[in-house]
């Protein structure tokens, strides 16, 4: 119900956005996944109708952003990337201001935001400056929920969130998503991605790909290996010594790695490191999740340019 | 209009919870005023002042001597010519001289009375116009006295009185509407730019844009909480300045809280005008210091008299919306003007307050850029 048709944006010499084409369905939980910096912010907010794009089209069930913006700005709510609601006014004054300025009422939308709001109601005296950073997300999903929107956008809603609080967040998003309301949520943590039913992987302002988030981890060519023992830091390097292989990540407590033929090259891999004095090697052949896909897709891409 | 009031009360929450700010909003005019108002001084004892006596007669002696031991005044030198006395005003050895005319005592019986010069130093204005002030009022009542006009409607002695350095003569009376006009602006269009500037730096601008608010219902719900606090400011620097200074109020109060109204209204769209253009706290404080407390102190005629400025200056001065709030409060409380004597500096402001209105609308972007 969201389309996005060939979106470009640019910002002095900057191309926040250069030809990004989405479309998100009715009902549908749908991630925007990238680095800093890669446009995501940018995305949201020529949909929101708050910036103005310099080429390509947006509808929104229908609307133009540019020319409807009266339209769109009543059917959406949007949670901006910044905790942006009234420090000084406490739980409760926050969600009101927000509920009345949107022509409703806390009472009547109260089955929307009630597993949310139930949360941090104990504290609704409390000003929202001196909420924890969970606290502060969940006030701020009740208020941009509040008047019922039909689209949800979130602006990397767990950024600076604790663990807990942050798989709390998108069991929440599930529910929502059950109730017909379509979410456009953007994140930098690929474990994250897997949540959502739909991903839109961007980086500078590119979209690499969208597909569901096993469709993604399929379109992973070739095999993956866990490289692990020793300084990881060595390891790197020599491991990037070695001709055949294509590429080389930190993740964890291991290495990922490709080879250029995508192909199984692990015993000689093994035996030229042991030569570098590695001696407690483990090698082994892994599954690949979304940032692998997302490492693979970036690195591709550089090499295109 | 509920979301206008909501917006409204909101506002007035931000301002009333921030106590530091509230208490500096409320103590800054009361601080200013009290300031102000004591270094210009306005207590006489023992002026120094000279005598140059070309008479030398009984009734020229006689108000010599009346000045004197009203106490007001002390007689530190006599002169013999014009020149000596200059001298000796140039010096600030004098603050003031007495010219007494030849045939002084003579003169005073015809029906023409007799002439009487007081020349003071007036580099220091309000001093010099309090001890013209007071020795005026010595010397008619000593002239009634004599003549036994009890009704006092001759002036037996016709004073001509000669302000030398500094003829136009600002100073204390001035001080008042000059710091209301001060205060006002500040607190008006600096507060109401930081506070709309403050919601664009934490970002809940976004949130408001996104809202179904529209742009002039953020502007009244910005604005209307201050228009109350200026007021109070207001009301407190006249009664400061009339209880405890005296200021004179000789207008209609109706009146000057209306012109008063119309510059606090003035004030806060030109914050409102700061706001569209500022994207910052610290710019938004910059402009309105800079843009608005500077002109209004120097260009106002607030202290430097514009009569005295160079033409450009004075064409300047024109554009700056406290002169017309000062000349016009000035007129109301010093001469007890009425409406159709200020109608013209009224109408500029409303003029003003328009143009900056309009401005603001117009200019209150509805996206983020």
């Amino acid at each position: 119900m969201v389309s996005v048709t060939n979106l470009t944006k640019t910002y002095g010499s900057v191309n926040a956005l250069n030809g990004v084409n989405v479309q998100v369905k009715e009902s549908e939980l749908f991630g925007v996944i990238g680095p800093d910096g890669a446009g995501k912010s940018t995305l949201f907010r020529i949909i929101l109708s708050l910036l103005l794009p310099d080429s390509g089209e947006v509808e929104v069930w229908g609307f133009d952003p540019v020319k409807d913006y009266r339209k769109i700005r009543q059917m959406v709510g949007y949670m901006p990337g910044k905790f942006s609601l009234y420090e000084d006014l406490s739980v409760e004054e926050n969600l009101g201001f927000f509920a009345t300025v949107f022509g409703t009422t806390i009472k009547e939308n109260y089955h929307l935001i009630k597993d949310i709001y139930q949360q941090i109601e104990p504290f609704k005296t409390r000003p929202a400056g001196k909420l924890s950073g969970g606290m502060k997300q969940k006030l701020a999903l009740s208020c941009a929920l509040i008047h019922k929107p039909k689209l949800l956008v979130l602006d990397e809603p767990t950024t600076g969130v604790d663990a807990v609080s942050r798989s709390e967040f998108w069991e929440m998003l599930q529910k929502l998503k059950k109730q017909g309301i379509t979410i456009l949520v953007s994140t930098p943590y690929m474990d994250e991605a897997s949540l959502c039913d739909r991903v839109a992987l961007i980086q500078k302002g590119k979209i690499l790909d969208v597909a569901a988030p096993s469709e993604v981890v399929a379109g992973f060519d070739g095999k993956l290996f866990g490289v692990s023992g020793g300084n990881m830091y060595h390891l790197i390097n020599a491991c990037k010594s070695f001709e055949g292989v294509e590429s080389v990540f930190p993740f964890g407590e291991e290495l990922h790695l490709t080879f250029k033929d995508r192909d199984d090259h692990s015993e000689a891999l093994m035996e030229f490191l042991r030569g570098k004095g590695f001696d407690k090697l483990n090698i082994r052949l892994i599954r690949p999740n979304i940032e692998d896909r997302f490492m693979s897709l970036m690195s591709s891409e550089s090499f295109h340019e | 209009m509920k979301q206008l009031w909501v917006f409204i009360k909101k506002e007035s929450k931000h301002i009333f919870r921030d106590s530091r700010t509230l208490g500096v909003l409320f103590l800054m005019p009361l601080a200013q005023i009290l300031i102000f108002g004591y270094v210009i001084s306005t207590e006489i004892k023992d002026a120094r002042i000279g005598v140059y006596n070309k008479a030398n007669d009984y009734t020229s002696h006689q108000v010599t001597e009346r000045l004197i031991s009203s106490g007001y005044f002390k007689v530190v030198a006599y002169f013999s010519n014009k020149a000596e006395m200059e001298t000796s005003l140039r010096r600030g050895n004098i603050q003031m001289a007495v010219v007494f005319p030849g045939d002084f005592g003579n003169l005073m019986q015809s029906s023409d009375g007799a002439p009487l010069q007081l020349v003071a130093d007036a580099s220091e204005a309000n001093t010099a116009q309090m001890l013209v002030n007071y020795a005026q009022g010595i010397v008619n009542r000593y002239g009634w006295e004599k003549t036994g006009d009890i009704d006092q409607t001759t002036l037996p002695i016709q004073i001509d009185v000669r302000m030398f350095y500094n003829p136009s003569l600002k100073g204390v009376f001035m001080s008042v509407p000059g710091i209301m006009a001060m205060i006002l602006i500040l607190v008006s269009a600096m507060m109401t730019s930081i506070s709309i500037t403050r919601e664009k730096e934490f970002g809940s601008m976004e949130v408001l844009l996104i809202s179904p608010l529209k742009p002039w219902q953020i502007i009244v719900g910005k604005v209307a909480p201050y228009v109350l606090l200026s007021f109070v400011n207001a009301a407190t620097i006249l009664l400061v300045g009339i209880l405890i200074f005296e200021v004179p109020m000789n207008g209609s109060w109706l009146l000057l809280g209306f012109i008063n109204l119309i510059y606090i209204l003035l004030s806060l769209s030109l914050g409102i005008f700061i706001s569209t253009v500022a994207n910052s706290q610290m710019v938004a404080m910059f402009i309105s210091l800079f843009a608005l407390m500077l002109p209004t102190i120097l260009l106002s005629g607030f202290i430097y008299p514009i009569e005295n400025m160079p033409d450009p200056l004075q064409w300047l001065s024109l554009l700056m919306p406290p002169r017309w709030y000062i000349q016009s409060v000035k007129d109301v409380m010093f001469k007890g003007a009425g409406f159709f004597v200020v109608w013209k500096e009224l109408l500029i402001m409303i003029s003003f307050l328009s143009a900056f209105m309009i401005l603001s609308v117009k200019n209150f972007k509805i996206r983020l850029e």
